[in-house]
């Protein structure tokens, strides 16, 4: 297909460069330097997609980020995206999209008997017609929904590419590389300031390549590109394309998504798609523009009526014609400057202005370009389904209330200018309170919160002059202010034409007779009458009527159609338009893909993996591995065919009948010294720590201030004023918080120092009747008897070389030993326990036999210790010191903590002895009693006790102390399961503790 | 994201801090008999304070210490910052 709305060597488009691409499946041709928009309109397509409710063929309304209508999902290079406008796409070769909100396709679909069902879609229908009635949500209205909705679809394949996340620091950013933008990041950065220019767009400039300007002798464009090959050469300046800087956060932190690779058929090698970038600027200039409002009538959403802005755009920037019979309709002197573009490109347009005689420089060169002219004239209705055919105008009164005959005239585009809006959404954004401007219609930035400043037609100021006067100065004063510089930069001759005011003219009324839809938000398709209806219905304020009309929550945020909302509003509750007030605006300004948010943090990278020393040994020894936080950990060492349950009885056995190896690298360490470091651990753990003498480990418990167990351990003394703690794996960095809590805030006096040595040190449990016979043959020059090396006994020792940590500590419930290393050297002795320990029998254990043995010996870990009990509960008050007071003591005589009835961990065995129990499941007095059946507590952790091989439970359970030997009701309504069980001590095996003395 | 000047490292971002609680709060001391509605007062209490307000937060990506914040929980904004030890004035 040829390419005839192009035309003849105009644009900044490099005709040198052809490039195909495919939309819904056919092909056609554009030229590099186009927007996906342009190509397609170049080709004279001009249907693109449905819209949201209704599915009324849509086509373009802007040329860039303000299009709430051309969507569409992109393919490139095997990945697919929803979402993309296509005004905003850089064309590329090879590049693929189709429509979305389309089922089954463009030119018939089946969603848009909505349009003709519309009466029963006003505003508020999702609230109001689909819940009633309830059955029918499911079967019949949810899945048409679904069916017929969305924005297209998001790809569900793993995401190939790379993202990527910058943190930047700078004097000055600057959003946006307008008129303004570029002066003051001229004026910053010839002062001497460290200055960011960003644009979102692939070329700078903004307006300056679509008005007839003169700036120092050189057209906008000349005088742009000047700046910006300056400012690049510049060593204290970064200027970004493609970045849109899409939100404001507090202490001028901005994040601006930059668009790395999206306008090339394929992501370079060693490229992100696209980069995220966190700056925390010293001071912030918006240079952020304005959007062409549109003006409303009947019919406003057909294909072919759009921004008169966009129109001139097309025709400048990428050499396209919209239309070759163009209907411009104006109410201020913007739709004239568009006119003039089609004029000198040989297209005759005819003007519709609503004002009477309005009369300025550029209205003198349209009227002697012979251009054709009607003031008061408005546009009733677009007529044409798929595309504008013609349009109904008609003269208006003075007062705007009264239509005159209805004409009829031929056109293919409608161009609109409604005037413009300043876009002050990152000025808001830093907290700004905007305020209303009457000389404008439009809300402006008022007081700034933040360090920042916005300048130009964002700001509110129209004219070229004015605009370059404010931001020359600005950049200068804000620079000068980091800098202390005084180096000015000389203002440059501006020439522009002078235009008259605009008329606040925004709604054409509705003829006699006529039921036109008038749209105000063109991507939620938001009506006129869908706001009425929300007023009428009560609803008062504009947060309000938005959230129920959905007014400006379509992925464009509003940007064509918040102010016409307001008006609306306004005059119907006849209030002032700052009295109704507009809605929040939140960031982001444009959508932000997911994959620029997350960036590198994907898959295993969303948190660093931790692996002990040893960690290669376990993969050649088929372990199974277990995410235990960010650590990896042998679940298990398969052997043959062995599932879990197999081989962590296996290994579990081994440990009760011969011995066992774990790696317990993964507990947390802390290191304590100081001569007060004896009084800090009497003050955080329950029991007393005063007299433990050097050499010596011990069992503690602390808690938090409110009573609730926080962790448990052992501490060991290694010398006079140095301790080495241990904590659980999971709650390791928040024991490290809460010791340096106490010591900096609340008892500076305590002269001690901590500091984690989880690192520093690889760890490995030896447990099993046959240790100490392995210890010797370890560590053969050491005492390790029971007489030289006693229960929670310390020594250090000699691993053939290495110096080693010998504890006589004990989990798994069996005489067992921890050896500690330099994590250098974890390997290295894992290896010779394991090489020694062959004599013995020795297997290593993963995490699931440890969990066995530690549950049918009855002590509690996490899963008791789960922020919800107190020591009583886990049979912990023997460690409860009544002659000291320690962290939360105080707490521990509250009325429910010290009930007769209080719950207390149990064990649970199945009446059976082969039913295993779900963890979580329910315990209660009957079975069969109706619901809610009173709960007594809760099954906290389960295991197949090897010791006498049948399944064993440990249980948090209401009066457990007085409900030893009681029959009752396991209930696990998820597993679908009810098990008679009979509650027996928490200490299954070896109640008195006679293994670990042994 | 908050930009706070931590008085041993200087200006860091939010996200090496973790948020402590109100800095007003004081400890009762070991050991000394109080009444039950002072501990809970304590362990429980606390204002949900609009406007300036001191607070603590922990540098713990950084030099791990403790730092007192002054802030305005509306705006954001703060005004001072102090080492664990330095009394609030
Ligand atoms: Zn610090």
């Amino acid at each position: 297909m040829t390419q005839s709305f192009r035309l003849k060597d105009v644009g900044l488009i490099n005709r040198n460069k052809k490039l195909s691409f495919k939309f819904n499946g056919k092909k056609y041709y554009g030229y590099e330097g186009d927007s996906l928009a342009s190509a397609l309109i170049a080709n004279g397509v001009h249907l693109i997609g449905r819209s949201f409710k209704y599915h009324r063929p849509r086509g373009f309304f802007g040329a860039g980020v303000d299009e709430p209508y051309a969507i569409v999902q992109l393919y490139r290079n095997g990945e697919t995206e929803p979402n993309i406008k296509a005004t905003e796409q850089e064309l590329f070769d090879g590049l693929e999209a189709k429509s979305v909100n389309c089922w089954p396709s463009v030119n018939f679909d089946i969603g848009a008997i909505n349009n003709f069902l519309r009466i029963f879609l006003p505003a508020g229908f999702y609230y109001k017609t689909f819940m009633w009635p309830k059955s029918f949500w499911y079967k019949i209205y949810e899945p048409f929904i679904r069916k017929a909705a969305g924005l297209g679809t998001a790809s569900i394949k793993h995401d190939k590419e790379r993202y990527e996340h910058k943190y930047e620091y700078c004097d000055l950013l600057i959003a946006g590389s307008g008129p303004s933008g570029l002066a003051s990041a001229y004026a910053a950065a010839k002062n001497g300031a460290r200055v960011i220019l960003a644009e979102d767009k692939s070329r700078f400039g903004g307006t300056l390549l679509t008005s007839e300007v003169n700036i120092g002798n050189k057209s906008g464009k000349e005088w742009a590109d000047g700046i910006i090959s300056e400012l690049k050469e510049m060593p204290n300046v970064t200027v970004k394309n493609r970045s849109q800087v899409f939100g404001y956060y507090d202490h001028n932190m901005l994040v601006m998504s930059e668009r790395v690779s999206d306008h090339l058929p394929k992501t370079k090698e060693f490229h992100p798609k696209q980069r995220l970038w966190y700056i925390r600027a010293k001071e912030v200039l918006i240079s952020s523009g304005s959007i062409e409002r549109p003006i409303v009538f009947g019919n406003n959403d057909t294909p072919g009526v759009m921004l008169s802005s966009a129109a001139k755009e097309y025709m400048k920037v990428y050499g396209v014609l919209v239309g070759k019979n163009p209907l411009i309709f104006t109410n201020n002197d913007s739709g004239y400057e568009t006119a003039i573009e089609f004029k000198k490109n040989g297209v005759d347009p005819l003007i519709l202005d609503t004002r009477s005689n309005p009369n300025s420089e550029i209205i003198n060169e349209a009227k002697d370009l012979n251009v054709k002219i009607k003031n008061s004239y408005v546009v009733v209705a677009a007529q044409g389904y798929k595309k504008v055919k013609s349009a109904d105008i008609a003269k208006i009164s003075e007062d705007k209330e009264q239509l005159g005959t209805i004409e009829n005239v031929k056109c293919d585009c409608i161009c609109v200018s409604g005037f413009w809006t300043p876009t002050i959404h990152l000025a808001s954004q830093s907290g700004n309170k905007t305020k209303f401007n009457e000389e404008i219609d439009a809300f402006v930035p008022r007081k700034s919160k933040q360090n920042e400043k916005t300048l130009g037609a964002a700001n509110g100021i129209y004219t070229l002059e004015e605009t370059l006067k404010d931001s020359f100065e600005a950049g200068h004063e804000v620079s000068k202010k980091i800098t202390n510089n005084e180096n000015r930069v000389s203002f440059p001759n501006v020439v522009e034409k002078k235009s008259s005011i605009h008329d606040k003219f925004w709604c054409v009324p509705l003829p006699k007779g006529k039921n036109y839809k008038r749209f105000l938000d063109f991507q939620n398709d938001v009506a006129v009458s869908d706001i009425e209806i929300a007023l009428r219905e009560g609803y008062r304020s504009i947060e309000h009527v938005k959230r129920y009309t959905t007014l400006g929550m379509a992925t464009d945020q509003g940007k064509t159609s918040n102010l016409n909302g307001l008006q609306l509003v306004s005059k119907i509750e006849n209030k002032v338009v700052p009295a109704v007030g507009h809605t929040t605006f939140r960031p982001p300004y444009t959508p932000v893909s997911i994959g620029a948010i997350v960036g590198r943090e994907v898959g295993k990278h969303s948190k660093p993996t931790r692996k002990s020393p040893m960690h290669s040994w376990h993969e050649k020894n088929n372990a199974v591995f277990v995410d235990a936080g960010v650590w990896l950990r042998p679940r298990y060492y398969k052997r043959g065919n062995e599932d879990l349950f197999e081989a962590s009885k296996r290994e579990a056995k081994n440990v009760r009948t011969n011995v066992g190896v774990c790696d317990v690298t993964t507990l947390g360490k802390i290191d304590i010294k100081g001569p007060d470091a004896a009084e800090l651990l009497n003050r955080v753990y329950t029991n007393a720590w005063l007299k433990l003498p050097v050499g010596k480990a011990r069992y503690g418990v602390m808690l938090r201030e409110d009573g609730i167990v926080m962790d448990d351990g052992t501490t060991t003394r290694i010398s006079e004023n140095h301790y080495h703690m241990t904590t659980t794996t999971a709650q390791a960095a928040n024991v490290l918080s809460h010791l340096e809590y106490y010591l900096q805030l609340v008892w500076p006096e305590l002269n001690v120092n901590v500091v984690s040595s989880t690192e520093q040190w690889a760890g490995a449990a030896i447990a099993g009747p046959k240790s100490r016979n392995l210890l010797q043959k370890l560590f053969p020059n050491s005492d390790v008897s029971n007489e030289g090396l006693p229960f929670m006994g310390y020594m250090e020792g000699d691993l053939f070389g290495v110096k080693a940590r010998i504890f006589r500590i004990s989990f798994s419930g069996e005489l067992a030993y921890e050896v500690n290393v330099e994590s250098n050297n974890g390997n290295f002795m894992w290896e010779k326990i394991i090489e020694v320990g062959e004599q013995f029998k020795i297997q290593p254990y993963g995490t699931e036999a440890l969990s066995t043995l530690r549950i049918e010996m009855g002590h509690v870990a996490g899963s008791e210790l789960d922020g919800r009990t107190i020591p009583y509960d886990n049979s912990l008050e023997g460690l409860l010191s009544k002659k000291k007071d320690f962290i939360g003591k105080r707490s521990l005589s509250r009325k429910a903590f010290i009930a007769e009835d209080r719950q207390k961990v149990v064990g649970v065995v199945p009446l059976d002895k082969k039913t295993s129990i779900p963890e979580g499941s329910h315990l209660v007095k009957d079975s069969k009693a109706p619901s809610p059946n009173p709960k007594l507590g809760y099954i906290s952790a389960s295991c197949w006790s090897v010791e006498y091989d049948n399944p064993f439970s440990l249980a948090i359970l209401k009066d457990g102390k007085n409900m030893i030997g009681e029959k009752l009701f396991v209930m696990s309504p998820l597993k679908n399961k009810i098990i008679p069980v009979e509650i027996v001590s928490s200490h299954y095996v070896d109640p008195k503790g006679e293994r670990v003395r042994s | 994201m908050l930009h706070i000047k931590c008085p041993h490292c200087g200006m860091r971002s939010q996200n090496e801090f973790s948020y402590g609680g109100d800095a007003s709060v004081k400890r009762p001391e070991l050991g000394k008999d109080i009444s039950d509605q002072d501990w809970n007062n304590f362990v429980y209490n606390r204002k949900s304070l609009r406007g300036k307000h001191w607070e603590l937060w922990q540098h713990l990506a950084g030099c791990r210490q403790w730092i007192k914040v002054e802030r305005d929980t509306g705006s954001h904004e703060i005004f001072k910052t102090l080492k664990a030890e330095e009394e609030i004035s």
